[in-house]
């Protein structure tokens, strides 16, 4: 048969019900093309004797009942993996191997699927390019001197380039959807508790969530039904009913009404993503759906506000990791001040020690008041937004970024122009709100440019069906030439 | 009881100094299991064989907040008469330190879970009312130990995570004579809610203790020093007048208090330095993102209220009322849930105050002197009953029921066994004793005559002659009425 990686995630699970393909096959698939792009640098582990096994094992007793039977998966390496490295893409987790496994990926083996090796990510999901990676930078395969995006650019490389066929990101401050844009894939962040964040390596807390990435809004909502569900373990997750994303997949959106924020429009945006924009509208009016002009006025103090949350959380969050229990503890150091700092400074990167400091600072007595709290109150307001203008409409659309993919090194050294990337992506983790980057077009050199769907709290079901019935009119289509093998 | 004065100051130079002292109390939560985690919090395990994922700290590692402490905590809010807050906040205490797995402490910082409340003390001069800032609930750090090797220092996690109370009053405290009934009456009230074992041996109960002095009647405090993780009363004593006068000193050579956290040590009976205000941690507090807001439902708190036991105060004023006690009295019966009921027992079979007398005499005597708590007392309650019960009745004196005690102590028989066993009941029948006193007065003619003609001293010359050949069992009423009678034929 044809090069069956280059299918979509349902198209295997297809192929695998019908004996087309055995997960064995599948599977050695897969470890042939990641063995050729080593050139992208997407994995940080490889488990490839243990996928076999698993593959073995299923093509022995297969179970075709499950929503993933016998497919093997590549995750980020955020999410902790039973007696497989995690790393965070950090130095200091360089030779931590849990001895426990994240609910979700759990979840996603207890669907029939299994691992095939750990993703390449930004140090401890702190980036916007993957280019904060201790295990060094990725390439995204639309073109050999293009990030993949951040900070799960190992995950958006790693699909796009049909090295695994859908995977699993985390989002914070946009790092599923962004990526996602900047491979021409699908990704969506859910609503914030839909997916436990049980062991995965927090960044920060109230606004980390785990989500699908994926070639088609078919498979998103395959890997969401088998990932999420309420999880005891995590004090912030969703007590609800688990839903069949999957089967109630509809591509009819009559009658829906789809808000366009006059705010998502910024200074010196490419022409290209306006453009992006209309082309959507277009395709959803002619959809039957009907835009409404709303307004989210809180939003230009979103990305202050972001800077501001996140990285105090994150300086607190990161403090567990001080050489003392597990991970990279630096050899020299007299006393433990010494042992601290030392382990510290060689174990975190130049972005994550940048967040640590601003987060410490804006904790401090005397600037709490002014920063944390007052981003506080932002947050609530820019949440109060969209609350408001979801009372009259069923999902908000917007660019998913404000451009492309850029140049590796372009944006390393402007922080602040490398935040810039997350404007469009923000103020849905702030709000707690899903959202799915669905790749919509390309610019004028080619590179893919995705649309953001955002729908009310736990409306998954809402954003995936217009993104279905989107995906089926937008003629988009990936073409990634396979340069690296 | 008579009503003494207030006199606990400080005498400098220049005139006499009040001591005012504020406490904060750790309080160990008395619960199978810790704060956020499944692990045990059994004492006396072997390092680090208590400790989850999550107590140390390990990645992606959340906190999920156990109900039994929290209703702990509620419970005991109630006990303070205390406000309790339907909505409380668990903020993160950012600090490094080796024992401190997560690099913060879970506490709770601007909303409490239990706000305003109050205690009372029995002080010799009157009741005193103490009152209660807040209640909070916290994570317990680790154990670093420094003296197992000359090089390394070595950490026990066991305890890291243990749900601790935090218990601060305002600064009523005015001295250490009061901060004693004060911890005694906190530890009391949690024995009887079963909210915190308050064994200060094991560390359950310890308190960081606030002390300013100012003149005698000035109306504003002086500046305070904070005396760190004291683990007994006795030496939040000796810290209190260490400090005390410690700081009068300064005052009268004109020096300045500053306002520092100081360490007692314990053997050289001082304060020492542990960090001025200058270098106090910024704690960058702020709500866990991890845990939810806590939301307590009325119904939950009015359920937990109806549950309560009867506690000391009302414990008193009940025994007054019921057992005809005084109040020193009831007080000391109520000090401990186990004393009480013990005696709640003993008065139920037995005479009540008679009961009060003899438990608070012997019984705590010989407690005491073995080191025993009275639930591991080697007298049953009902047993002491019976021994009450004999002594009433006339069965046996006072002086044969101290033997009769001492030997119930030893085999752990019932009085009454003991009594007629060994022949040690009270000869009480009148014409037993009347053949025994002639006895002796037929045997003392010349006696008898000197009384006769005056000499009436020699009564007790006659009594102790009938107790000598009773074997001390004649009934001593019995025996001097008929002493009287025949003395006077």
């Amino acid at each position: 048969m044809a090069d069956i990686t280059n299918q979509s995630l349902n198209e295997i699970i297809e192929n695998i019900k019908t004996k087309k393909v055995s997960s064995t096959d599948l599977t050695k698939a897969y470890i042939k093309n990641i063995e050729s792009a080593k050139k992208l640098n997407a994995f940080v582990t490889t488990t490839f004797d243990k996928a076999l096994d698993n593959a073995q094992q299923f093509d022995k007793k297969p179970n075709f009942d499950q929503l993933l039977p016998g497919i093997p998966l590549a995750v980020k390496d955020l999410f902790c993996t039973e007696n497989t490295k995690t790393t965070a893409g950090s130095n200091i987790l360089n030779n931590f191997i849990p001895s426990y496994e994240s609910t979700v990926t759990k979840n996603l083996w207890d669907n029939g699927s299994f691992l095939l090796g750990k993703l390449n990510c930004d140090e401890f999901a702190m980036g916007s390019s993957n280019e904060t990676s201790h295990y060094g930078n990725v390439i995204n395969p639309v073109g050999d001197q293009l990030v993949p995006g951040g900070s799960s650019g190992g995950s958006s490389s790693a699909l796009a380039a049909d090295l695994t066929p859908a995977t699993i990101g985390t989002d914070t401050g946009g790092s599923i959807r962004q990526p996602a844009s900047f491979t021409g894939t699908v990704g969506l962040k859910p609503t914030y508790g839909l997916c436990s964040r049980w062991g995965i390596v927090a960044f920060a807390s109230s606004l980390d969530q785990a989500g699908p990435m994926t070639k088609t809004i078919k498979d998103c909502a395959i890997m969401l039904e088998s990932m999420s569900g309420f999880d005891e373990k995590d004090s912030t997750s969703i007590n609800k009913k688990k839903e069949q994303y999957s089967k109630n997949l509809k591509d009819n959106i009559k009658g829906l009404k789809i808000g366009i924020p006059k705010e998502y429009r910024v200074d010196n945006m490419p022409k290209e993503i306006d453009e992006l924009w209309e082309k959507g509208k277009k395709i959803l009016i002619d959809l039957g759906a009907q835009l409404i002009d709303i307004s989210l006025p809180h939003t230009k103090y979103a990305l202050p506000t972001y800077y501001i949350v996140a990285p105090a959380e994150a300086s607190s969050n990161l403090a567990r990791y001080d050489g003392v229990r597990y991970g990279f503890r630096s050899k020299q150091g007299k006393d433990l001040i010494e042992m601290y700092e030392k382990t510290r400074s060689e174990g975190f990167g130049d972005e994550v020690k940048r967040r640590i400091l601003i987060g410490t600072y804006v904790l401090s007595s005397g600037y709490y008041d002014a920063y944390y709290l007052k981003a506080q109150k932002v947050r609530q307001l820019i949440k109060k937004d969209f609350d408001e203008s979801f009372k009259k409409i069923d999902a908000i659309l917007t660019p998913s970024t404000p451009s492309s993919a850029f140049k590796i090194g372009e944006k390393t050294n402007d922080p602040v122009s490398m935040y810039l990337n997350d404007i469009f992506t923000v103020p849905v983790n702030l709000a707690g709100l899903p959202a799915l980057s669905l790749p919509a077009g390309v610019d004028k050199k080619g590179y893919p440019l995705g649309l953001q769907l955002i729908g009310k709290a736990l409306d998954e079901q809402k954003i995936l069906n217009i993104g279905y019935a989107f995906e089926k009119n937008c003629g988009f289509k990936n073409e990634i030439k396979k340069w690296w093998s | 009881m008579s009503k003494e004065k207030f006199d606990y100051f400080i005498k400098g130079e220049k005139g006499k100094y009040e001591v005012v002292i504020g406490l904060e109390v750790h309080a160990q939560v008395l619960s199978k299991s810790k704060l956020f985690s499944g692990s045990s919090t059994k004492f006396g395990a072997d390092p680090n064989n208590q400790v989850s994922l999550i107590d140390s700290a390990f990645p992606g590692m959340l906190p999920v907040i156990n109900e039994e402490c929290v209703k702990q905590a509620v419970r005991t809010g109630l006990g303070l008469n205390a406000k309790i807050n339907n909505f409380s906040v668990f903020d993160r205490k950012n600090y490094f330190y080796a024992d401190l797995p997560q690099g913060y402490q879970i506490s709770q910082y601007k909303n409490p879970i239990v706000g305003e409340g109050k205690v009372l003390l029995d002080m010799p001069y009157g009741s005193k009312e103490i009152g209660i800032e807040r209640l909070h609930l916290e994570q317990d750090a680790g154990k670093s130990i420094h003296d197992m090797d000359p090089s390394n220092t070595y950490v026990d996690l066991n305890r890291s995570g243990i749900a601790l109370m935090e218990i601060v009053s305002k600064p009523d405290l005015r001295s250490p004579d009061e901060v004693n009934a004060y911890i005694k009456k906190l530890r009391s009230i949690m024995r009887y809610l079963g909210t915190c074992d308050g064994n200060m041996q094991e560390g359950s109960l310890r308190a960081d203790v606030n002390v300013s002095v100012r003149k005698e009647g000035d109306k504003n405090f002086g500046t305070r020093c904070e005396i760190k993780n004291v683990n007994s009363i006795k030496f939040m004593q000796m810290a209190i007048e260490y400090e005390a006068a410690r700081q009068v000193k300064l005052i009268e050579n004109g020096k300045e208090i500053d306002q520092e956290t100081r360490l007692f040590d314990t053997k050289k009976n001082e304060t020492r330095s542990m960090r001025s205000k200058e270098d106090a941690h910024d704690y960058r507090y702020f709500p866990d993102p991890d845990l939810l807001p806590l939301k307590l439902e009325q119904r939950l708190i009015d359920d937990l209220k109806k549950s309560l036991p009867e506690l000391p105060d009302k414990k008193k004023e009940r025994f007054i009322k019921e057992y005809g006690l005084n109040a020193y009295e009831a007080n000391v019966l109520v000090s401990e849930k186990d004393i009480s009921d013990y005696y709640e027992e003993v008065a139920k079979l037995s005479d009540k105050k008679l009961a009060a007398t003899w438990m608070m005499g012997d019984l705590f005597a010989m407690l005491n002197d073995k080191g025993l708590d009275i639930s591991k007392s080697p007298i049953s309650a009902k047993h002491f009953a019976e021994l009450v019960q004999s002594i009433k009745s006339g069965e046996i004196s006072g002086r044969i029921a101290k033997e009769v005690f001492e030997i119930m102590v030893e085999s752990g028989d019932n009085p009454k066994k003991i009594i007629e066993s060994k022949g040690m009941k009270q000869q009480s029948n009148p014409k037993e004793l009347e053949k025994m006193i002639n006895e002796i007065l037929s045997k003392n003619k010349d006696k008898v005559d000197q009384y006769k003609a005056g000499k009436e001293k020699l009564f007790g010359f006659f009594v102790g002659q009938v107790m000598k050949l009773s074997g001390g069992k004649a009934n001593p009423q019995l025996t001097n009425e008929i002493l009287k009678k025949l003395l006077k034929g």
